[in-house]
């Protein structure tokens, strides 16, 4: 049946038809659709994991018993999953083990811009990169029977574009093969000296046949040979090579970054007059082109930085652009900003009144590092808050835990937060950690996680206690505050700063974007009472606004949380009712 | 029709998704080859959006650069500014004339420009009020049904085709509003 899918749900419909039984994986920008997607199919266990390592080793155990399994995460959640990822490779596989890996080249929603393609070469694992949906639903399936053949876990390579652009797929019919009894074997599956050392000169001899392999293998083909000019490229940029040139160059396509194909491409650029190399972010197929003595043109006139586009391939070949307006320059940009009534926003005002210098993290709240509030002093990876305050404190005089914090989110502090807290406790520092509790994982579109209360499915599930986990691994002091309420929080914050001991607040209300959480009618400005002195502008609210001279409420984006009502000293902010 | 390259822009959190939805439907059912490509993440709290919607024989890049468009349907005036020189010469920009404050002029660094899409030389504006006319089908969340139907009147399908795909798409009990909200955008002139 032929259906219009976003690449990432094309991927689960291959993992599907594939006959997958297990999938486990931590939520990340642009991947998680793909197991959002299996999740609503009843015939597999779909679930979110606390963080990457253990989604793949959750994998790794349903590959164990014989089954299919797969897991998905963005290419930062692979350096998490990396530790499994390359013994993976040593022990290979039972059932077909297949490792979705999103990059996001342009960085739309990451704090970096890493090439997935090295952890392939790194961990010697087959990787395919399909450029559509079509071959996202193609390469997922495969990559099951060639995990299967070659007795390997395969990675599967996408991107933004490719992740989240729908485009036409042939939807393919489940066939689930049969479990393959599990049969203990040591000298396989367990991974000390002697027996790794057995294992690894097997891993040089698959990676040698996968490369005899990708010689003829569907993943990698030629189109119009023969042309004066030859690109190799993949993924994504296939499409703007294809979009710009059509049938005029030959294209060398590879859907199998890893083991690259030497004669193929020796081949491909012994039959064309120049070749050319169009590769997003890292020379990784450029560089085996020089390994083999080829002389292509690459990153010397295409970018190793941010996305491309047609319009990348006619600038690199001199071609001209369409006519179009100049791109006004002048037009005050949007940027993302954190949602009228968000949670966060409170806390986030009494750090930046409180001049604290806060160590961040990864989810919606890093918005907490822009204009007006700019309370975030660092951001790095998932649960660096909690771990980096530690190291901060070490290296600071004592006086600096009096006006230092980390904050994290719910769900982040599940990801990778706690182990820094455990740190925190045991190596005593007088740290104060604020975890903002939303109740969900926020910026990657609301998956539940282990502190909500509910699994993947939406049914209930066992809830982390919060507060109790912080007092079981030492921490004395734990606080919880709503961080509607500024007088609560400016008080609870300056009391665990002066503290002499480490302490958590739990600043705990949910998102409100979601369904479950009603919102109070637009607040109302009282223009007689308002004396523009600008200090509810210093929320930086959306819905808050002084065009006319006095301050203005938007009623379209007003949740009615009350915070910049408590913010008036001239009570000129009230509910809308009061006014009529 | 040969080949169609529409965006919808606007801000995060407006539902454009809904409109690139039922637009990929209905070019799949025309028989069109067709790509829908947009950006989630970070970028959708309060942010600039941009959805990408191409159709024809064979469409390779799912993304669409300044001037390749030949439809820019924006929900927000200043977004529609923003991205008309995505328009091909002669292409339209399709505008809701409803002003959000982006946050540089929240805090005063900026003025909204009012008047940014005055000076749109070679391009076609047809700009109204959507929101109002959404208001008045039942609900402003209709918005979007109303620039899609701006757009359906430049297009060369039977009104039916459209009203089979919002039919296929919208839930059910959505399904009243967004056909009068899409039959109020039609026939206004």
């Amino acid at each position: 049946m032929k259906k219009l899918l976003i690449g990432n749900a094309a991927v689960a419909a291959g993992l599907y038809a594939g006959g997958i039984s297990v999938v486990s994986s931590y939520p990340g920008t642009p991947s998680t659709e793909i197991t959002e997607a299996l999740a609503r199919y009843p015939d597999l266990h779909a679930e979110w994991a606390p963080n990457e390592k253990v989604a793949l080793e959750v994998a790794f155990g349903a590959s164990l018993a014989g089954k299919r399994a797969a897991c998905a995460m963005k290419h930062v959640g692979l350096n998490v999953a990396a530790d499994p990822l390359f013994t993976l490779s040593y022990t290979g596989v039972s059932g077909g083990l297949v490792i979705c890996v999103a990059d996001d080249p342009a960085m739309h929603s990451s704090q970096n811009e890493q090439d997935s393609r090295h952890y392939a070469v790194a961990a010697k694992l087959p990787m395919l990169e399909p450029a559509d949906s079509a071959e996202c639903h193609d390469f997922a399936k495969a990559a099951f029977e060639l995990s299967e053949t070659y007795d390997t876990p395969v990675l599967l390579r996408l991107s933004t574009r490719v992740s989240h652009s729908q485009s036409i797929v042939e939807v393919g019919e489940r066939a689930v093969p049969a479990a393959k009894p599990y049969e203990k074997n040591i000298e396989k599956y367990v991974m000390m000296p002697a027996n790794a050392k057995r294992r690894h000169p097997v891993v040089e001899e698959r990676t040698r046949r996968l490369a005899a392999y990708a010689e003829d293998c569907p993943f990698n083909r030629v189109e119009n040979p023969g042309q004066k000019i030859g690109v190799i490229t993949h993924g994504a940029p296939y499409q703007y090579v294809k979009e710009v040139f059509g049938d005029t160059v030959s294209v060398l396509k590879i859907g199998m970054p890893h083991p690259l194909p030497d004669k193929l491409i020796r081949d491909f650029a012994a039959g064309v007059e120049t070749l050319y190399v169009i590769e997003e972010l890292d020379p990784v197929i450029e560089t085996h082109c020089r390994n083999l003595g080829l002389h292509p043109i690459g990153k010397e006139k295409f970018s190793g930085i941010g996305e491309f586009s047609q319009a990348t391939i006619r600038a690199a070949f001199g071609l001209p652009d369409p006519a179009h307006l100049p791109v006004n320059a002048t037009l005050p940009a949007r940027p993302p900003m954190m949602c009228a009534g968000c949670p966060h926003r409170g806390m986030y005002y009494t750090l930046a009144k409180n001049k604290v210098t806060v160590l961040g993290d990864i989810g919606c709240y890093t918005l907490g590092a822009v204009p007006p509030l700019s309370a975030v002093d660092s951001t790095l990876c998932m649960g660096a808050s909690v771990s980096g305050i530690h190291g901060f404190l070490k290296a600071s005089s004592p006086e600096a835990a009096k006006k230092t914090v980390a904050v994290i989110g719910d769900s982040t502090f599940m990801h990778s937060g706690m182990t820094g807290l455990v740190n925190v406790a045991y190596n005593d520092s007088n740290a104060t950690v604020i975890i903002l509790d939303n109740s969900i994982t926020g910026m990657t579109g609301h998956q539940q996680n282990p502190t909500t209360g509910y699994n993947i499915k939406g049914d209930p599930a066992a809830k982390v206690d919060l507060e109790a986990f912080c007092r079981a691994v030492g921490i004395r002091r734990v606080r919880v505050v709503d961080p509607y309420d500024l007088a609560a929080c400016d008080a609870v914050l300056k009391e665990e700063l002066a503290a002499e001991e480490p302490s958590v607040v739990i600043s705990r209300r949910p998102c409100v974007l979601l369904k479950s959480v009603k919102t109070k009618p637009a607040l109302v400005v009282d223009a007689e009472k308002c004396r523009a002195c600008k200090r509810c502008m210093g929320l930086g609210c959306p819905a808050v606004s002084m065009k006319t001279g006095k301050a203005k409420i938007d009623p379209t984006l007003c949740v009615g949380c009350g915070v910049c009502s408590q913010l008036c000293a001239f009570g000129a902010i009230t509910e809308g009712g009061e006014q009529a | 029709m040969n080949s169609v390259n529409i965006m919808i822009v606007g801000v995060g959190g407006q539902g454009s998704l809904l409109a690139s939805k039922l637009l990929g439907s209905l070019l799949l059912e025309e028989g069109y080859d067709v790509k829908v490509s947009e950006v989630h993440g970070m970028s959708q709290r309060g942010g600039s959006v941009v959805t990408y919607v191409r159709a024809g024989q064979r469409v390779y890049s799912p993304v669409i650069e300044p001037g390749e468009a030949d439809f820019v349907l924006a929900f927000e005036k200043l977004e529609g500014a923003r991205f008309a020189p995505y328009l091909k010469t002669g292409g339209t920009l399709i505008v809701n004339t409803q002003e959000i404050d982006p946050m540089p002029v929240i805090t005063g660094a900026a003025d909204y420009p009012s008047q940014a899409l005055d000076a749109l030389p070679g391009v076609n504006v047809e700009a109204f009020d959507a929101l109002t006319l959404a208001e008045q089908a039942g609900s402003a969340k209709a918005v979007n049904i109303v620039l899609l139907s701006r757009f359906a009147k430049h297009f060369s399908l039977p009104y039916e085709s459209w009203t089979r795909a919002i039919e296929k798409i919208v839930a059910p009990k959505f399904l009243d509003l967004n056909l009068r909200a899409f039959s109020a955008g039609f026939t206004q002139a």
